[in-house]
């Protein structure tokens, strides 16, 4: 066992863990941040996608003793009321079914946005191809990521504020 | 339930778990008016004044339902929730005939009591079990809470009304809203729950509207729901390994060099049981981790009595069913006439081999399941993500040899369920792993266990010939299905127990099965290869796959004799409007229901209407599962170079009087669709020595947002029929409709499954 600082959300954390230990079972039972889900542990599947300096990443992939200072964003710190605009989309259009795979889905619908704040049907095949929702949701997850385009472009023009 | 267990209850589970232990202090034996476990109402009347004294805060006049003095409505759901939207629609009945608005109502999940009656979430009856009840149990409430006014008022009770929270007295302009009737409610009598009076449907304002999951906060949040968040002080992390050939066992392993590997804890043989859906045999591996029980599991080495599975290959199946093909089945599920001379009289035939693989229900949450046993008195308390509490504990009960009343059982959400968590073995599992650690543990299934020793989707062989007369009519129906099976003990009524081969869930014909019954010249047999395979239901047992081969072949009979396939099926469907069950799964069948859901998605799919260009097409299917009835059609275009690619699904269905949520509804259609053109896209399950080759979504892929429809149009046809459910039925006419479709567009007829199988390549 190492001890290792991670910076997460925000936070400077300790972990005590084998060097090994790839960073979702770090956040998953050592920080107790469980939103990062284990679906496949050979990152095929997306449900354990968190941002890496803002760069979309699979955590089971990610060795704990890798990650040095690089900014850790999970789930939970996407936003601190958890109002993020595709948070707000996927509660308004009732995007889950089951659920579990939606936060990688989010983590994975955030970076491209960031890239493409309109994204086309192409570019949303392309960003999401990597996570898996066994539900298969897909006709929601599509609509809820061109709903958070719409949220955040109304936002940033003053017109969405209630 | 022992108290020394209070202080392990972190966030996930313990408002859930307070609410049981106070459900069960202050009326353990309080049933649901009557309406669940069959209680008399004078007992429940009693149980309940018991109750009242104990919670004065709140009015609770039945299991499912409490009014906190704030006017805040808790409301039980005590199905598991899988995905299929359980947790919101149920309470939306009781809120409806509550006349509460919904953003006064929180719900939460209930553990598994015998107070709430059947708590399974499988075959789709969650919905058509407990829809006319969950009425009742929300009527009276509102009738109790409305006779509170009245009395509080000195009116009768016939002129105040129940709306949005609060009883109204027009006439005099009185208003009291359900907090403030907790006091007055709590002392009433609770009436007999069968003769409350129901809203009239015209008047429903909840019913039927959109309404978001009631977790949809926390899963966008990545807050603690699911069986894998759980997490409790002291708690230990367990991997379970199991004999890679299907249905061995574990002789010996490297234990002492695991347990000395860093975080380990323990590690240890499971003997287990012989019973291929129960506690099967394995290596245990306990650490202060997960990773840490994952990479010392990297070094094990395990000596296996790989037994007689080790035998089982894909292609030693198949031989046996090309031979088995060519003799008289071993099992008759139906024989009308006589398909022989009428084959031989038919003007056309046509025979052909359907196949399909095994493949694994792979829900995005593995397995996995808590435990904790309490060394005093043995009790056993349990965090699962499963469909079937109650099974869970009996099997826990019976493998362990202890009294059901020792297993508690908390219901976590599960991430999908499929059928797989019909299953149990995951929770014994981890009670083995518990007994021997005494400490908390959570046994997580990595990926590959999940996949490699699931309770499968049974593979199977089916050999079809068929004839139709010079009209085009059909006139011969031949199936001999070859299917899988375990050999069992089968306990008879004098003691005796009897080995008997028998056929996977879902993996034996009904004797009902689509076209039997109409078809005047029938047969429908089958042979069941014996293997050791485990088995188990998967989304629409049975009809998953049948579906996709009956409709298949009934749109080659169409085509061999001409006619247009929604004509071809209307005529075999004929005139009468019910005909009588008579198989093993003989249920009466509306015919005309399945006539107006085939005719109508004819025409919102304008049928017959649009010319289409070569590699393009149009295909239907309809089916009848789980009490629901569903055409589709499918449109597709598939490339020269055989790219398929659905443009269009058309569903129509009729399931009934009333959609309970409109919301959850769509999304269950559009969720089977999709997962029906997965299924027949890309998973299979090779085996090869006894062992499953594929072994993560590397190898087994599923679809994924690429290949996702944009065009899926639901249509829900109300009728005037009780409510049923919806996670099943719309899956099986998919895939056929979707194969139907590509043989327009090309020509090309899908006889295997998966598509990758067929060349659709054309010039």
């Amino acid at each position: 066992m190492s001890k290792y600082t991670l910076n997460v959300n925000g936070k400077a954390q300790a972990v005590d863990v084998e060097a090994d230990t790839p960073l979702l079972w770090a956040l998953r039972d050592t920080l107790g941040l469980v939103g990062t889900k284990y679906g496949c542990g050979v990152g095929a599947c997306g449900a354990c996608t968190v941002h890496i300096d803002g760069q979309p990443t699979r955590a089971c992939q990610l060795p704990v003793a890798s990650i040095g200072k690089r900014k850790i964003t999970t789930i939970e710190g996407l936003d601190a009321k958890a109002a993020h605009p595709l948070q707000q989309a996927w509660q308004e259009l009732d995007v889950p079914q089951c659920g579990y795979c939606q936060s990688g889905q989010i983590m994975s619908a955030c970076a491209l946005l960031k890239q493409h704040p309109r994204p086309t049907d192409a570019q949303i095949d392309d960003a999401m191809a990597g996570n898996l929702c066994r539900c298969a949701t897909y006709v929601r997850i599509r609509a809820g990521i061109h709903r958070a385009a719409d949220i955040a472009s109304s936002a940033s023009t003053g017109k969405g504020k209630k | 339930m022992s108290p020394r267990h209070d202080d392990l209850i972190s966030s996930p589970v313990s408002a859930s778990r307070r609410s049981f232990l106070r459900q069960s202090a202050a009326g353990g034996s309080l049933l649901a008016l009557g309406l669940y476990g069959g209680g008399t109402i004078a007992a429940l009347a009693q149980g309940q004044a018991a109750g009242a004294a104990g919670t004065a805060a709140e009015f609770s006049p039945n299991v499912f339902i409490r009014i906190a003095q704030d006017g805040i409505v808790t409301l039980v759901s005590k199905q598991p929730e899988i995905g299929q939207g359980i947790k919101t629609s149920l309470p939306m009945v009781i809120a409806e005939e509550l006349e509460v608005d919904w953003k006064d109502v929180r719900v939460v999940q209930g553990d598994l009591n015998p107070a709430y009656g059947s708590q399974g979430a499988g075959g789709s009856t969650s919905t058509p079990t407990n829809y006319e009840n969950f009425h009742r149990l929300g009527a009276t409430a509102r009738t109790m809470l409305v006779q509170a006014a009245a009395q509080t008022w000195g009116v009768p009770a016939g002129e105040c009304r129940a709306e949005r929270g609060a009883v109204l007295h027009e006439a005099s302009k009185r208003r009291l809203g359900y907090g403030e009737l907790v006091k007055a409610a709590s002392v009433l009598p609770v009436p007999d729950a069968k003769g409350v009076q129901l809203k009239d449907p015209a008047t429903y304002k909840l019913l039927g509207t959109r309404v978001g999951g009631v977790d949809n906060d926390k899963v966008v949040a990545g807050k603690p729901l699911f069986g894998i968040d759980v997490q409790l002080p002291g708690m230990l992390y367990a991997v379970y390994v199991k004999c890679p050939v299907l249905g061995g066992r574990p002789v010996s392993a490297n234990l002492a060099a695991i347990k000395a590997m860093p975080g380990v804890k323990d590690a240890f043989i499971v003997e287990g049981t012989e019973n291929l859906n129960g506690l099967r045999p394995g290596v245990a591996i306990v650490a202060n981790s997960t990773w840490n029980a994952i990479r010392a599991r990297k070094k094990l080495v395990v000596q296996w009595d790989e037994g007689e599975g080790a035998n089982h290959s894909w292609s030693g199946f198949l031989a046996q069913a090309q031979a088995a093909s060519k003799q008289a089945g071993t099992v008759t599920m139906r024989r009308d006439g006589d398909v022989e001379t009428a084959l031989a009289g038919a003007a056309r035939t046509v025979e052909a081999a359907y196949v399909y693989p095994f493949i694994s229900h792979a829900s995005m949450e593995p397995q996995n399941c808590t435990a904790v046993v309490d060394p005093k008195d043995g009790s056993i308390e349990l965090w699962a993500p499963t469909q079937n509490p109650g099974a869970g504990q009996a099997l826990v009960a019976s493998t362990f040899n202890i009294p059901k009343e020792k297993v508690s059982l908390h219901i976590t959400r599960s991430g999908g369920g499929f059928g797989r968590r019909l299953s149990s073995d995951f929770i014994v599992d981890a009670v083995a792993i518990a007994q021997k650690v005494k400490a908390p543990v959570k046994l997580t299934w990595m990926r590959e266990d999940d996949l490699q020793h699931d309770h499968f989707r049974a593979g199977g062989f089916h050999f079809l010939r068929g004839g139709v007369d010079e009209q085009g009519k059909l006139v011969a129906w031949h199936n001999h299905f070859v299917t899988f099976a375990n050999r069992v003990e089968k306990k008879e009524s004098d003691g005796t127990s009897n080995s008997v081969l028998q056929p996977g869930s879902g993996a034996s014909l009904s004797g009902d099965e689509f076209p039997g019954r109409w078809a005047a010249n029938c047969l429908l047999e089958q042979t069941p290869l014996e293997c050791r395979i485990p088995m188990g239901p998967w989304r629409a047992p049975g009809s998953n796959v049948f579906a996709w081969v009956f409709h298949s072949f009934i749109d080659e009979l169409a085509h061999a004799a001409g006619r247009d396939p929604i004509e071809f099926r209307l005529e075999i469907l004929g005139d009468k409007d019910m005909v009588a069950g008579t198989g093993e799964r003989g249920v009466p069948y509306n015919v005309a229901r399945m006539r107006n859901v085939l005719k109508a998605v004819a025409e919102k799919s304008g049928w017959g209407k649009r010319k289409f260009a070569r590699g393009q097409g149009a295909g239907v299917a309809f089916h009848f599962s789980h009490r629901g009835y569903v055409a589709e059609v499918a449109e597709v275009t598939v490339s020269k170079e055989g790219q398929l690619k659905v443009d269009r699904v058309v569903v129509v269905t009729d399931i009934g009087a009333q959609i309970v949520n409109l919301s959850g509804a769509e999304n269950q259609v559009q969720g089977s669709v999709i997962d029906g053109l997965s299924t027949l896209m890309y998973p299979e399950l090779n085996i090869e020595k006894g062992r499953i080759v594929q072994s993560n979504f590397h190898d087994y892929p599923l679809l994924r947002m690429p290949d996702t429809p944009l065009r899926i149009e639901t249509h829900f046809l109300k009728t005037d029929y009780p409510v049923t459910g919806l996670g099943e039925p719309v899956f099986p006419p998919l895939a056929p409709a979707v194969c139907n479709a590509i043989f327009a567009a090309t020509g090309k007829r899908v006889r295997e499954l998966p598509l990758s199988k067929t060349d659709l390549s054309w010039s």
